[in-house]
C-alpha cells in the first residue's frame, strides 16, 4: 500500500534541477511524478520513478545527497470537491498531510494525489475504511 | 628543592624507580618540577647566552637588535625580553634557506623543514646536542599522555621534512617504548598493522583519527578489538568535541601536544594525565602572550598569540618567534607535580581569527558546534561580507544524510537549531546555508575555510 519516493537535496542555483533530471535519464530511469519545495537557498525535489534503486544509486555516485521516504498514493475523484471528500476524512480521523503532490497520470477515471502523512500506518487505515482507493507501489511505478 | 622521591621518575638515567601512581609518571622530575625561583634562575641565564649567540652569529638579529636599539647585554631580567623584537615567518623566509642558521654547517646534524603551504618553506637546523633536546623533550610528554617502555607506538604522521613523525618516533624509542614507523596514508594497511602488531598507541593528526574511526567503522571492525590505548594528536587545533568524538569511537585516551618545526617540533609542550593544559617545558623555552594588533605582552591567562623564545637550542634559536597560535597561559598548580606553565588548546591561529561586528571569531568555535550538532561533520565554509556598514557571516554546511530530512519543515528546525547555537556560542548572529555534498573545496594539510569579501 504504501510508495517509495526518493528526495534529493538541491542548492538553489541554475542547472542543478537540470542536472538531476540528467543522471536519472542517464540511468535509463522514468520519472513518474515529481514535487519540489524550496526555499531562497535550497530545494527538496522529491520524485518517484520506475526503478528506485536505480535511481538513488546513480544520485549518490554524483554526490547528490539522496534519502528514501515511504508515501501514499491515493485514488481521488477527478470533479469538484474530489480532492475536499478525501481530506474531509482525513481531518476528521485526525490524520496530519505533511506534504502532497498530484501525479501526473490518471487512474482510469481519477486523480491520483500523492500524500506523505507523519502516521503512515493509520492514514492507509482511515482511507481503506473510508472505502477509498489506496494504490499499490507497483502500480504506481507502473502507471 | 622538592624531594625527588615523592616523585615517579622514570627516566633510567636518574633512577630506577619504575612505580606509577596516580598522577602518572614524570620522564624527567629534577627539570619538570623545578619552583619557580629556580626556574627563572635558569630561564634569565639561558636566555643571556642564546642573546649573545644569536647577535655574534646570525646577521638577521644583530640588524634588529641594532634597528631597536638593544644590544643582548642590555637584557638582565625576563622582563627585559618584552623589549626585543619579534621575528616572524616572513624573517625566516628573508633568510632562507640557511640564513638564521647560529652554528656552521658541519655542526648542523639535521635539517628540516616547515609545510610552506605559502611560498617558499622555512628551513630548520639541529646540532646533535639539539636533537638530543628535542628527544628528551618528547620523551618527556610522551611520558605525561601515558606511554611507557611498554607501549607499542605507531606513528602516522609522513615521515619527512615534516617535524612530527621523527619527534615522537626518537621520543618513544628514548622512553623505550617498540616503534613502528608507519608513516602516513593507506588506512587499510594502518588499521592491519594496527591488528596484527597491536599497536597500544597511536601517534597522528586527530582528524586523521577521525578518518581511522570511520574506515573501522565501513569496515566493521570493533574498535574495541584492537589494543589500542592512548591518542597523542597534535599538528592542527583540534577541538574538545572532537577529543570526544575520537575517545568514543576509537575507545582511548585522546591527548594533545603542542609543537612547531620553526621553534622545535613536537615537544614543546604535552598533556598530562589530568589534561587541564599542555605543560610547556619552560627550562627550554620561554613563552609570552601578546595582542596579536599591537604586539603588546598581556597579562597573565589573557587569550593572544602565542610568542616563544628558545633558551638551549644551538643551530636555530628563535627570539620571540610569533606562533600565530592563540591560546591562553596558566600559572596555578597541576595535580601531577610539573610545575611548568599549563598552555591551552590552541584556539586557532590568528591568522584565522575573524573579527565580526567587533567579536572575536575563530573557525574553531565553528567546528565545535557543528560537531555538537549530531551527525554533523565539519566540511564547513565561512563567507564573511559587509551589508551597508554591517557584517555579515554566513556559515557554509555539506549536507549529508545524517542532516537532511525530507520534511521542509524539520529541515527548516535544524538550520534554526544551529544558528541558534552559534549565537549563543560565538555572541555574534551566523546565517547557516546548506550546501550540497563535496561542494566546497578540499585543501590538503591545513584547510582554508575562510571567505572574506569585506572590502
Amino acid at each position: 500500500m504504501k510508495v517509495e519516493q526518493i528526495s534529493i537535496f538541491i542548492e538553489n542555483k541554475s542547472g542543478r534541477l537540470a542536472e538531476v533530471a540528467k543522471v536519472v535519464g542517464d540511468a535509463g530511469v522514468n520519472i513518474r511524478a515529481l514535487s519540489l519545495a524550496d526555499t531562497s537557498d535550497f530545494g527538496i525535489l522529491r520524485l518517484i520513478v520506475d526503478r528506485t534503486d536505480i535511481a538513488t544509486a546513480a544520485l549518490k555516485e554524483h554526490s547528490f545527497t539522496v534519502s528514501k521516504t515511504e508515501v501514499v498514493a491515493v485514488e481521488v475523484p477527478d470533479r469538484p470537491k474530489g480532492l475536499f471528500s478525501i481530506l474531509e476524512i482525513l481531518d476528521r480521523h485526525g490524520v496530519n498531510v505533511e506534504y502532497m503532490y498530484a501525479f501526473v497520470e490518471r487512474c482510469g477515471a481519477n486523480a491520483v494525489i500523492i500524500f506523505r502523512f507523519d502516521d503512515l500506518e493509520a492514514a492507509i487505515r482511515v482511507l481503506t475504511e473510508n472505502g477509498v482507493t489506496v494504490l499499490k507501489g507497483e502500480r504506481v511505478c507502473s502507471m | 628543592m622538592t624531594p625527588l622521591k615523592d616523585l615517579n621518575v622514570v627516566n633510567p638515567d636518574q633512577s630506577t624507580q619504575t612505580n606509577s601512581n596516580l598522577h602518572g609518571r614524570i620522564w624527567d622530575p629534577v627539570n619538570e618540577c623545578l619552583n619557580r625561583e629556580t626556574l627563572v634562575q635558569l630561564q634569565t641565564s639561558r636566555l643571556k647566552e642564546t642573546l649573545l649567540r644569536v647577535y655574534r652569529h646570525v646577521p638577521s638579529y644583530q640588524k634588529k637588535f641594532l634597528q631597536a636599539e638593544i644590544r643582548p647585554e642590555e637584557v638582565r631580567s625576563l622582563e627585559d625580553l618584552q623589549r626585543l623584537p619579534f621575528t616572524t615567518k616572513e624573517d625566516l623566509r628573508l633568510s632562507y634557506p640557511y640564513g638564521m642558521f647560529a652554528v656552521p654547517m658541519r655542526e648542523v646534524v639535521r635539517i628540516h623543514s616547515s609545510s610552506g603551504t605559502t611560498g617558499k618553506p622555512t628551513v630548520v637546523g639541529y646540532s646533535r646536542h639539539d636533537l638530543q633536546t628535542w628527544t628528551e623533550l618528547a620523551a618527556r610528554f610522551m611520558t605525561a599522555a601515558g606511554v611507557t617502555e611498554d607501549d607499542i607506538v605507531h606513528i602516522a604522521f609522513g615521515y619527512g621534512l615534516f617535524t612530527g613523525a621523527f619527534g615522537l618516533h626518537y621520543g618513544a624509542e628514548r622512553i623505550g617504548a617498540s616503534v613502528i614507523p608507519m608513516s602516513s596514508g593507506n588506512t587499510d594497511k594502518q588499521i592491519m598493522i594496527m591488528q596484527d602488531y597491536r599497536s597500544t598507541a597511536l601517534v597522528c593528526t586527530p582528524s586523521y583519527a577521525l578518518t581511522v574511526a570511520d574506515r573501522l567503522e565501513k569496515s566493521g571492525i570493533d574498535p574495541r578489538s584492537l589494543s589500542l590505548r592512548v591518542g597523542l594528536f597534535g599538528a592542527e587545533p583540534w577541538s574538545e568535541e572532537m577529543r570526544r568524538e575520537i575517545q568514543e569511537r576509537l575507545g582511548i585516551v585522546a591527548t594533545d601536544n603542542y609543537g612547531l618545526s620553526e621553534v622545535m617540533g613536537p615537544g614543546i609542550a604535552g598533556e598530562c594525565q589530568h589534561r587541564c593544559g599542555m605543560h610547556l617545558f619552560e627550562d627550554h623555552f620561554i613563552p609570552e602572550i601578546i595582542d596579536p594588533d599591537s604586539g603588546q605582552v598581556l597579562p597573565a591567562g589573557e587569550v593572544g598569540e602565542l610568542v616563544l623564545t628558545t633558551i638551549t637550542k644551538e643551530a636555530f634559536p628563535m627570539v620571540r618567534y610569533r606562533t600565530r597560535d592563540i591560546t591562553r597561559l596558566d600559572y596555578s598548580p597541576c595535580p601531577c607535580g610539573r610545575t611548568s606553565v599549563r598552555m591551552a588548546k590552541t584556539m586557532g591561529r590568528s591568522d584565522d581569527m575573524l573579527i565580526i561586528k567587533g567579536v572575536n571569531v575563530f573557525p574553531t568555535q565553528i567546528e565545535e558546534i557543528l560537531f555538537q550538532v549530531e551527525g554533523c561533520e565539519p566540511h564547513y565554509q565561512l563567507v564573511v561580507e559587509r551589508v551597508g556598514s554591517l557584517d555579515t557571516l554566513e556559515v557554509q554546511v555539506e549536507v549529508n544524510d545524517r542532516i537532511f530530512f525530507d520534511e521542509m519543515k524539520k529541515q527548516r528546525a535544524f538550520i534554526d537549531h544551529l544558528e541558534k547555537r552559534f549565537l549563543s556560542a560565538l555572541g555574534v548572529g551566523a546565517k547557516v546555508k546548506l550546501v550540497e555534498p563535496s561542494s566546497i573545496p578540499r585543501h590538503e594539510g591545513k584547510a582554508n575555510r575562510i571567505i572574506d569579501r569585506r572590502p
